[in-house]
């Protein structure tokens, strides 16, 4: 076990787990949308886990750190909350907000991040650059709604993780990139109909189920 | 032959062909960009069905080929147009407004850069810094530079195509009477 100090509270974590974890097992949340529970490559892709560590000179996102022992941690310093609020408006500036008609509404992750920074979901001051396409279809059990995917590349690492490979991918770049299924229209090779893992572990509502639309995590 | 007809034959003549190359690639992953390069090449763009091939070659998903096609501006999914449209957007163009003339050449033949129109005549695409910053902002329509590009000349430019076309159309039908 490390012991470890974050916002002047004592925290016990198992050796070896990333230092987000650690803090959200102690009911220490910090905004994070990237971080898979237990992996040993974090994609350290969403830049909303920073913390400062104590003899660091930067803040440093809290999924590429262990749990050491002894670190002094703080969570909600004045250079954290920048980095979060500029990173969740760049965000939310390629973010189609329509809450009413989602069905992450209530349990969006976005949602949550959003009250906890204090900041509203659609950014002020920041160009809205959406997508054309408002949802493909192209996948038999799946749709998917790239103006609402915040390109967290959870799904595709669950796919893989589950089935060996994964049916899905990202695609394209900048802007323009999207998660794809590309080309994965072979329904008797397709276990997308009885797994949906992509579903539950999506951060907001950008799959869905063609079955039951209304279904998230 | 219509259209469709033609364009079916054609792509089998390209698969084929791919089909034939394929041979002398090895299956390792390493080989997916030197395969894609070597359609494009010799092709000009990627064929739908090129992906799938090539990811049974490799024995990788086809979504993966997909992903990683995608990712390179270099590999182009439709054939090019009769007349190539390339808009610069290098750092000189962009600051005088490239943008807004390849934003002018979408709107008017009503598609996005990468793409053809479908009888084929225009493709768009954007390049970076063609060499003639001081022209900014810079269309390279045929291989020959228009510099000063401006809305209006946009305009011209297309509607200039257009009208060669019909009058080749109509000295076509002259020199053929209908029998
Ligand atoms: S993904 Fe979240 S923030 Fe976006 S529309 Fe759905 S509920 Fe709202
Ligand atoms: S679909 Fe959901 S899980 Fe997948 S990349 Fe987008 S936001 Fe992340
Ligand atoms: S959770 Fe750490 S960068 Fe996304
Ligand atoms: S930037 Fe367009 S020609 Fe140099």
């Amino acid at each position: 076990m490390a012991k470890l100090l974050v916002d002047n509270k004592e925290i016990e974590a198992k050796e070896g787990i990333s230092l987000l974890q650690a803090c959200l097992d102690n009911g220490i949340y910090i905004p994070n949308l990237c971080h898979i529970h237990g992996t040993d490559n974090p994609s350290a892709s969403c830049r909303l886990c920073f913390v400062e560590i104590e003899g660091e000179d930067k803040p440093i996102p809290s999924c590429t750190v262990k749990a050491k022992d002894g670190i002094i941690v703080k969570t909600d310093t004045p250079s954290v909350r920048r980095l979060q609020c500029t990173a969740f408006k760049l965000l939310m500036s390629v973010h189609r907000v329509d809450c009413g008609h989602c069905p992450a509404n209530k349990k969006c992750e976005l949602q949550r991040i959003a009250k906890f920074l204090k900041v509203g979901l659609k950014p002020k001051y920041l160009e809205l650059h959406l997508k054309e396409t408002e949802v493909d279809e192209s996948n038999p059990f799946l749709d998917y709604y790239p103006n609402r995917c915040v390109l967290c590349g959870k799904c595709i690492a669950v796919c893989k993780d589950k089935h060996g490979r994964a049916f899905l991918t990202f695609a394209k770049r900048g802007l323009d990139a999207v998660v794809s299924s590309y080309g994965e229209k072979d329904v008797s090779n397709l276990p997308c109909g009885k797994c949906l893992a992509c579903i539950g572990i999506c951060p907001v509502g950008a799959i869905t189920s063609k079955d039951s639309p209304h279904q998230t995590a | 032959m219509n259209q469709e007809n033609s364009l079916e034959a054609e792509e089998k003549v390209i698969l084929d062909d791919i089909a034939s190359r394929l041979k002398v690639f090895g299956r390792e992953r390493g080989e997916l960009i030197p395969i894609l390069q070597m359609i494009q090449e010799r092709h000009a763009y990627i064929v739908e069905d090129a992906i799938k091939m090539t990811a049974e070659h490799l024995g990788i998903a086809i979504c993966e080929t997909y992903g990683v096609a995608t990712f390179y501006n270099q590999f182009r999914f439709h054939p090019p147009g009769k007349n190539q449209i390339k808009v610069c957007l290098g750092t000189a163009c962009h600051v005088r407004g490239g943008d807004i003339i390849l934003e002018n050449f979408e709107r008017k033949l009503e598609i996005r850069d990468g793409e053809t129109t479908p009888d084929r005549e225009f493709s768009i695409e954007r390049v970076v810094c063609v060499g003639c910053c001081a022209l900014a902002p810079v269309a390279i329509v045929n291989e020959t530079v228009q510099g000063h590009m401006a809305p209006s000349k946009v305009e011209g430019l297309i509607l200039g195509f257009k009208i060669e076309k019909e009058k080749a159309e109509r000295e076509k039908q002259k020199s053929e009477p209908a029998q």
